[in-house]
């Protein structure tokens, strides 16, 4: 059973996928029930492989038995494996979270809802696994279109919102396959390591630098860099909260992943990689302080959220294109607790916006009383995105400002502490009104149903958890996902 | 119990304080309790530690390790263990005051003021206690969220337009100081503080130029060095105890603490003068010091004049710590404790007649000395000892200061704070004159404040002339002061007026 | 084969296609032109994996006992992996249209100008 677990973590929420639609019908809280145990198996997986692999090295799955590079296969290092463990375990509290939310619902609209979301996760967990560039499109496409439909749920603006989505999407999608189509044109394989292996003669070929082109910026679309950000903001406004909380938290950055997959470790950052991964240092540059900006000019809390989402994107990818130790140690320790921290604020906002309906800046008077463990996990995040000591927020700032120091980037660091500066202002005018502005009218305390708090509560935990702790992070695993060998280039 | 873990103890009880006394919100009585017991077991766990940091023991522990090679540790040294004491100290008698203010101007939300003090005195502690500038800056951010509630304690738009500008300059700050530290950390991987500097040849010039303008943009920011000053006159705002808290206990002496810890436990002094900083900051102090001294004369509500007079005296401190011979560091170390007092002495006579007459304008003081007289003897008391008179506490520091600043070789200092000194007078005597000579007020009824504020501020008042007379009085805290000097400048022998040790 | 030559025609058709979709993508202001635009994208990245499999004198790539040289049959592998583009190609649509339904039950149209407007009115 173990040997297989690179195709289970993949296969289990498939399946599940396919059988909750049907227990559906028959018993809601069964098909939940599914759901989540099949979630938790994923989680369960990926820890087994993430342990694995750091003993033993990267694992070389072949998918069917049939090797490499004519068979599909997945490969899982320590980055894969921690990935991996990230999207399943952001993906149960969002499930638990969603339980009161559909509550309403049909039994066939619940089993469509568990099923497009096990079908995104499904998705997710091929792009991170897979060892074959085609095979990455395929789970690209199929974590997109479950999204498009998650996303849709919301009412007749995330309609709207997610048509534009879908072309959007589609063109990065496009884009991507005719990269890999150009890449398979003149190495005539698709497998990444072979692909490494061909390319290592035809860096200067017109045709690499097409396809380096098409795919950089296919996955940049896809991860929101500014300005190709314009998808995002409709989008994770109008997703009903336990969505948001999953893909804001996730989605963005599998593509971020699968730019530094690909861009990194499969084509070496040699000749228009290296070119490519410089273009998308100065886009993350002004896409940090665009973010920031465009967020502070909201009033709206989940529009605020979704620029600051464009803005912390941004900064994974700068510290991915700065390239020292340390600054790729801050993307990827980013990735995480971005995730944590998005995730909860995400689920607070939405079950405020479930129980009040309001989601105005001006609407939160008085609402630290009104629901206080929900404001007080939102308060525990925003000062995390905020980067106060010792939540993990500020772990990760250090090691990408340590790593902007390291490549004597000034421009970088710069960029780094006025996003922090605007993202200090724009948290904390929620806090404000929140905790300290007197409300008029003295409201009754309404506090969420547990399933909605568990979640929320255990995640803001988790961040102040992961800060206190993030060394075990970063010597026992996240050292060990850095690429090896590749010289990054330098402005 | 295990010495190396004192420290710890100190700053985690005020914590376990906020948590019972947020429980025990319905029971006024059981809840201000907790405070009086975790003031009076913190200032305990300090005092516990004087006889060992004296003896020249070392009380160091390095706890979670959270960064590479740099750990939150904390650490007992003469410096740190001086400023622990002076805030464990007044904070036990601040908690007796606030409980007096609190209820007799019937204040809400007194929970959430008492367990806040406790948090931001917790936080105090771990400044006071930290070994390197990492566990400083963490404990530094947590005292500005902690008093940021504090601040805004009246909730209406004044006070949260005073809260913004106070988080506005001192989160600033806070990332200026972020950006120093993990220069720092890039610079010197692992360093803790320590006597003497740690950055000597460890970079360019130039690297060490930008920074010190960070650190110091950090630090200054609550060390109220002008131009950064400005949030300071508008917390006043808040309630009384909150400014006493704030401009003789935690904040603004953290400030200071932090200017001392960046000059002689990291930069040290040499680096700094080889730079040119150490003129530019002595320079940017002495304005202060008079700039600030100017402006208080300008201002005729009392809490406001206050704020002004803190901000020249802080000023003195850091000219002290920068000038660069023994006598101006012991001098400015003390003056912490000195100025400590004797302000807080000053913001409990403010509060105290703001409770009786509901008015802090000096103008409305007439004949108000002779109905309130132990609040008006303690504040001529304060006031006398700021401006250096002989025989209270304030003439020590400052007598210690004009020797530095002579034995330096820049005796334009040592004519600033003779300068400041009268000018000291000259927004002082104003008040002391309208209360006692002015017409009203004779023969009527006592309206001296009730006990809980009056012992307080008369302790305060005594304790001003006690370590005038004796300072090495208690602790020993003059004593400490050169210990620490003597760690920093080594062969140094204490002195107590310019002669004998 | 240089860019003028007949045998790189297809690669023109390509890009035309591509040209084509994209614009439309973003210049048509009916929804279901865009959708039909997308679609059209589509096609022109499939027909370029589909060209890439081509040889000459190559026949279609089923086992026929009588050919032996693996050489003389296209090569099957980007055929394979166009008919699951096309499936992708095909479910996308589907999802797009049924947004499009939803749409259009709504607002009563599929112009991009008077949804909108509808939206600002009813925000």
């Amino acid at each position: 059973m173990t040997a297989h677990v690179p195709a289970l973590l993949v296969v289990l929420p498939l399946l599940a996928a396919v059988l909750v639609p049907l227990l559906a019908l028959r018993s809601v809280p069964l098909a939940q029930l599914i759901a989540m145990l099949s979630v938790g198996g994923v989680i369960l997986g990926a820890g087994l492989a993430l342990r694995r692999v750091l003993i033993h090295g990267t694992w070389h799955y072949a998918l069917g038995g049939w090797a490499p590079p004519w068979g599909i296969e997945y490969v899982i290092d320590p980055l894969a494996a921690g990935m991996a463990l990230l999207i399943s375990s952001m993906a149960l509290p969002a499930l638990l979270y969603a339980g009161p939310v559909v509550a309403a619902w049909s039994a066939g609209q619940v089993g469509a809802f568990y099923s497009l979301f096990l079908l995104l996760v499904t998705g997710l967990l091929g792009m991170v696994v897979t060892g074959d560039v085609f095979n990455l499109y395929v789970f690209l496409e199929i974590s997109s279109l479950a999204a498009y439909a998650l996303l849709a749920t919301g009412g007749i603006r995330a309609v709207v919102a997610t048509f534009r989505y879908l072309l959007i999407g589609t063109i990065a999608a496009t884009f991507y396959l005719l990269g890999v189509g150009y890449l398979y044109a003149i190495t005539g394989t698709l497998n990444m390591a072979d692909l490494t292996a061909q390319l290592a003669t035809l860096h200067t070929s017109s045709a690499f630098v097409v396809a380096v082109a098409f795919l950089a910026i296919g996955l940049a679309i896809k991860a929101a860099l500014f300005p190709l950000h314009a998808w995002l903001p409709d989008v994770y406004t109008y997703a009903p909260a336990p969505v948001s909380g999953f893909i804001a938290a996730v989605m963005a950055k599998v593509s971020v992943y699968a730019l530094l997959r690909l861009l990194v470790f499969v084509l070496r950052a040699e000749g228009a990689a290296g070119q490519a991964l410089l273009l998308l240092h100065w886009a993350a540059v002004v896409a940090v302080l665009a973010g920031a900006l465009l967020a502070l000019a909201q009033q709206d809390l989940r529009r605020m959220l979704a620029y600051s989402s464009v803005g912390q994107m941004a900064t994974i990818v700068l510290g991915i294109t700065l390239g020292t130790p340390a600054a790729l140690l801050g993307a990827l320790l980013h990735m995480l607790n971005h995730a944590v921290m998005k995730g909860c604020l995400f689920l607070a906002l939405g079950g405020v916006q479930w129980r009040t309906g309001q989601v105005q800046l001006a609407d939160f008077v008085g609402m630290g009383q009104r629901m206080p463990l929900t404001m007080a996990a939102f308060g525990v995040a925003a000062a995390s995105m905020i980067g106060l000591p010792p939540t993990a927020g500020f772990f990760s700032k250090w090691y990408l400002l340590t790593g902007a120091l390291e490549a004597q980037d000034w421009l970088a660091v710069l960029v780094l502490v006025g996003s922090s500066v605007l993202s200090l202002i724009y948290f904390f005018r929620v806090l404000e009104v929140a905790y300290f502005r007197q409300p008029g009218v003295q409201a009754l305390q309404r506090e969420l149903p547990w399933r909605m708090l568990t979640p929320m509560v255990v995640l803001a935990t988790l961040v102040v958890l992961l800060g206190v702790w993030n060394q075990v992070i970063v010597t026992q695993v996240l050292q060990y996902a850095l690429p090896h060998g590749v010289a990054w280039p330098r402005t | 119990m295990v010495m190396t873990h004192r420290p710890l103890l100190a700053i985690l009880l005020p914590l376990c304080a906020a948590g019972l006394i947020l429980c025990t919100g319905r029971r006024p009585n059981l809840r201000d309790t907790w405070t009086f017991l975790a003031a009076g077991g913190q200032c305990a766990l300090v005092l516990s530690l004087v006889p060992a940091v004296v003896a020249g023991q070392v009380v160091d522990t390095a706890y979670v390790e959270l960064l590479p090679g740099l750990a939150l540790q904390l650490r007992a040294d003469p410096f740190g263990l001086l400023f622990a004491l002076l805030a464990s100290g007044l904070w036990c008698l601040t908690s007796l005051y606030a409980v007096g203010y609190m209820r007799a101007g019937q204040y809400p939300r007194q929970t959430g003021y008492f367990a806040c003090v406790a948090v931001a005195l917790s936080a105090t502690l771990g400044v006071a206690f930290a070994a390197n500038l990492l566990t400083f800056f963490v404990f530094y951010e947590l005292l500005t969220l902690a008093t940021y509630p504090l601040v805004v304690h009246r909730r209406d738009a004044e006070a949260l337009a005073a809260g913004r500008k106070y988080l506005a300059y001192t989160l600033g700050a806070g990332q200026c100081l972020l950006l120093a530290l993990v220069w720092l950390q890039h610079l010197v991987p692992g360093a803790t503080f320590q006597p003497g500097g740690v950055l000597a040849g460890k970079a360019a010039p130039g690297v060490l130029v930008a920074l010190c303008l960070l650190g110091f943009l950090g630090v200054g920011v609550k060390a109220a060095l002008m131009p950064l000053h400005g949030w300071l006159p508008a917390a006043m705002v808040a309630p009384t105890p909150v400014s006493a808290l704030l401009h003789a206990v935690a904040v603004v002496k953290a400030g200071t603490f932090g200017c001392i810890r960046l000059l002689h436990y990291v930069f040290g002094l040499d680096v700094l003068q080889a730079l040119g900083a150490d003129m530019v900051l002595a320079s940017v102090a002495g304005a202060t010091i008079l700039l600030a001294s100017v402006r208080a004369l300008g201002e005729s509500h009392l809490k406001r004049r206050l704020a002004y007079s803190t901000v020249s005296h802080l000023a003195y401190i850091v000219l002290g710590a920068v000038l660069g011979s023994p006598a101006a560091l012991a001098g400015a170390m003390f003056h912490m404790v000195a100025h400590g007092c004797m302000k807080i002495t000053l913001f409990f006579c403010a509060g105290a007649i703001d409770i009786q007459i509901h008015r802090l304008d000096i103008a409305t003081f007439a004949g108000l000395g002779r109905q309130m007289p132990i609040t008006f003897g303690a504040l001529t008391l304060g006031a006398l000892g700021l401006a250096g008179t002989p025989l209270c506490v304030g003439f020590i520091s400052k007598w210690q200061l004009g020797l530095g600043a002579l034995q330096a070789g820049h005796a334009v200092f040592l004519g600033i704070l003779v300068l400041s000194g009268l000018l000291n007078l000259a927004y002082f005597l104003p008040i002391l004159l309208t209360a006692f000579f002015g017409p009203g007020g004779s023969g009527a009824p006592s309206r001296e404040a009730r006990a809980l504020m009056w012992m307080p501020l008369a302790l305060t008042a005594v304790l001003s002339v006690v370590l005038g007379i004796a300072p090495n009085a208690g602790p020993g805290l003059y004593h400490l002061a050169w210990q620490a000097v003597g760690q920093i400048m080594p062969g140094t022998a204490p002195m107590l007026l310019g002669g004998a040790p | 084969m240089g860019m003028l030559s007949l045998g790189a025609l297809h690669y023109w058709l390509v890009a035309c296609l591509l040209l084509i979709g994209l614009h439309s993508m973003l210049a048509q202001r009916n929804l279901l032109k865009k959708l039909m635009a997308m679609n059209i994208m589509q096609v022109a990245v499939i027909v370029f994996f589909i060209a890439l499999a081509a040889k000459t004198g190559g026949t279609v790539p089923i086992d026929t006992p009588s050919i032996k040289q693996v050489d003389a049959y296209i090569n099957p592998l980007p055929h394979a992996l166009m008919l699951t583009a096309i499936v992708v190609g095909v479910s996308t649509t589907g999802v797009a249209l049924a947004l499009l339904i939803r749409l259009y039950r709504r607002y009563g149209t599929l112009e991009e100008p008077e949804v909108l407007a509808q939206l600002m009115e009813s925000a």
